[in-house]
């Protein structure tokens, strides 16, 4: 009876299970698709869907190897080496075909009366027998001895791109090692190149250097203010406040073209201090409510103690209120950080000569969809901090999000 | 804020600690926002009145001529039509899915995993959001293979590829559903939150007395967390009102997929006139909710 009991438990779980996986399915494979395109190369994203790297039975397989399987395998061993007087594995025999139309002439030829090919034939068709022969030559070539072309690999060299910002035909790393011409007048080829203004490493730098006081700023602000608000009494404290949490929603959009043009007056246009100031002021509603409403919760009585004990306000703020409120700190501070990371229209607008990560992705986004090699990896790269935060500190995120749902 | 017993302090003190903050706010937030209503009844580049931009023998609304355009222009009252259709579809279709995937992983051990999985959209940007979902939605037109998962599989069931972003009909779909993806998480967490704060007893008594989960979740639990559902469903309405970066990354507001702030976007250097007025609009727009948020807060206070 137990088993059974258990059985019976199991199938009635199941649809639930069931639609749970495939929620998760759902919000998975949109970040898992350009996850994997971002390690594929260039031609392999252009022909092929990502989801064909998971096929383990197309894993690892070497240019040339199923039209060579078709066509030569059959006499000439998987190897190459089964015919004494054509081993293809042979490297002096392969150096004999540098182009497929070589190849071309030698399999038109009849060998004993009989055509070379017979099962399966060369399309007549010319052409579309060199496009053929063309991956068997590079196949040949892979048993002689020579490099194996993969064509599924998986590597990084998206990623380089994307940090320097390369735009040339092939990519970064092999124009570089190979010294190419058009790419050294560009590029310097070492890790100076990951300054270039258009590569997704300076706009990296960039970010950070925005988003860190951005994130600071309004939580210094808004500790001094929430304080006073929670502890201490002083005419038109309650409408001051509610016209706070009022000012929470007002769109951002309303404070651009006037600061926009305070900024040119004052030369802060295009500067880091001009954003760092203007995500304080946007920040800083929000952050005194919450910081408020936590102050505010803590027990009366130990305030009034220091109090009694003769601590100034000064001293309480700093040596009480402040280390108390630290879980709320943290909460706020992670909020608004990945909140300023992610933003787009403010860095848009007031930082465009040094781009953001945000900004540089949508520089990089190919309306006809030729380069999402290179996009992939650059919107991974923007990922990597938000998600290191997340994932690391995921409890303190979700705090912040439950104190008080009102962000504008 | 049932004052608490505060310490003594000079009349000036409490100004100190306040003023820095409340003059960044004015600055940034309250001077601009005045600003931006003057300069919504001036001309394009802000220096004369609106008027100017009249023609003789055209229909005309003197200074308020920018908000002529603002409110019957084509290409506003599409995107005025979009908002609302976003507002319409997308609120309760991202509240209820929220709700339901903060239900359903109640239920299972591996409830962590599943949020987690959920709520990462959260972290990443808007435009990293679009861009993954450009790749979902791609067509390859030509004669290759697709490599969009959705045209993929339209195509591994024998149905021709759909041009997810620039049909007309599906494409404001298409946009809502990134917005689905990326909010979900947000309604799910704060969901769950309430439903694990209800009181256990309560539960228990309906069940005892013979009530089934559909009946628990909906004479019971649901009109108890109602007042969180409202938070969420406020907040989700300020984050579509200004929705932004998913229609500039995807569409470019191109295909008839335009919303008001990146109308208030694509203005904002060529017309400072009309962006403003645009941008005056939405701030119109958030109003009620600025109300029901001030009220909720105050009734809070008077509780505590």
């Amino acid at each position: 009876m137990r088993p059974l009991a258990r059985l019976n438990r199991f199938f009635s779980r199941l649809p639930l299970n069931l639609a749970i996986v495939v929620l998760c399915l759902i919000w998975v494979i949109p970040t898992l698709g350009i996850f994997v395109t971002s390690f594929r190369s260039r031609e392999a994203v252009r022909t092929t869907g990502w989801w064909t790297v998971l096929n383990p039975f197309g894993k690892g397989e070497i240019e040339g190897q199923v039209e060579y399987t078709t066509y030569c395998a059959s006499c000439h061993g998987e190897q190459g080496d089964l015919l004494l007087g054509a081993n293809l594995s042979d490297p002096e025999l392969v150096a004999n075909y540098p182009r497929s139309n070589r190849l071309l002439a030698v399999l038109r030829r009849e060998i004993e009366g009989k055509p070379h090919l017979e099962d399966p034939v060369l399309p007549e068709d010319p052409n579309a027998a060199l496009e053929l022969l063309a991956p068997i030559l590079v196949y040949m070539d892979s048993l002689a001895g020579g490099e194996k072309a993969e064509v599924g690999k998986l590597g990084v060299r998206n990623y380089a791109d994307a940090l320097v910002g390369y735009k040339g035909t092939q990519d970064y790393l092999t124009d570089c090692g190979q010294e190419l011409d058009s790419t050294l007048a560009k590029f310097d080829c070492n890790a100076s190149d990951l300054l270039n203004p258009e590569g997704m490493g300076r706009a990296f730098w960039n970010t950070i250097l925005v988003s860190i006081p951005s994130a600071l700023l309004p939580i210094l602000f808004a500790a001094f203010a929430a304080y006073a608000f929670a502890w201490m009494d002083f005419p038109g404290r309650m409408w001051i406040f509610a016209i706070l949490v009022g000012l929470q929603v007002i769109p951002l959009q309303m404070a651009l073209v006037p600061i926009a043009r305070l900024y040119t007056e004052v030369g802060l246009q295009s500067t880091f201090v001009g954003i760092w100031l203007f995500h304080t002021g946007f920040g800083l509603p929000y952050a005194i409510y919450l910081m408020r409403n936590f102050l505010g919760g803590l027990p009366r009585e130990i305030f009034e103690s220091v109090y009694i004990d003769g601590a100034s306000h000064w001293t309480a703020f700093w040596k009480l209120a402040m280390p108390l409120s630290i879980p709320a700190i943290a909460s706020l501070g992670i909020f608004q950080f990945l909140w300023i990371w992610n933003d787009f229209l403010v860095a848009k607008i007031f930082l465009s000569s040094n781009p953001v990560l945000t900004v540089q992705i949508t520089n990089l986004i190919d309306p006809r969809g030729g380069n999402w090699h290179i996009l992939t990896g650059a919107a991974f790269l923007s990922f990597i901090i938000p998600m290191l935060v997340f994932f690391g500190l995921q409890r303190f995120f979700v705090r912040g999000l439950l104190a008080g749902s009102v962000k504008g | 804020m049932a004052a608490p017993k505060i310490m003594q302090q000079g009349r000036v003190v409490p100004w100190l600690y306040v003023l820095p903050a409340l003059i960044v706010i004015l600055v940034f937030i309250v001077y601009p926002t005045i600003n931006t209503v003057v300069l919504s009844f001036r001309d394009r580049r802000g220096e004369q009145p609106a008027s100017v931009d009249c023609v003789e023998g055209q229909p005309c609304w003197g200074n308020f001529e920018n908000y002529r355009y603002a409110l019957t222009h084509p290409d506003m009252t599409t995107a005025l039509k979009n908002n609302v259709l976003w507002l319409l579809i997308m609120v309760p279709a991202v509240v209820a899915m929220g709700l339901l995937i903060a239900v359903l992983a109640d239920r299972v051990k591996y409830e962590a995993l599943v949020k987690a999985i959920i709520f990462m959209p959260m972290a990443i940007s808007f435009v990293g959001a679009s861009v993954i979902w450009r790749f979902m939605y791609y067509i390859e037109t030509g004669t290759g293979e697709q490599i969009g998962v959705l045209n993929a599989i339209l195509v591994a069931l024998g149905i021709d590829p759909i041009p997810w972003l620039s049909q007309s009909g599906i494409n404001n779909l298409a946009l809502m559903v990134v917005g689905i993806w990326l909010w979900a998480g947000f309604c799910m967490t704060i969901l769950s939150a309430a439903l694990k704060g209800l009181p256990e007893e309560v539960l228990e008594a309906a069940r005892v007395d013979g009530a089934t989960d559909w009946q628990v979740f909906w004479r019971i639990m649901f009109p108890m967390i109602l007042p969180t559902v409202t938070v969420v469903i406020t907040t989700m309405v300020i984050i579509i009102l200004k929705i932004f970066d998913i229609v500039f990354v995807m569409t470019g507001g191109n295909f008839g997929t335009e919303v008001i702030a990146n109308r208030m976007f694509k203005l904002i250097v060529t017309d400072t006139g009309r962006s403003m007025a645009i941008a005056v609009l939405l701030l119109v727009l958030t109003i009620p909710i600025m109300i029901i948020n001030v009220r909720r807060f105050r009734e809070q206070e008077a509780i505590r």
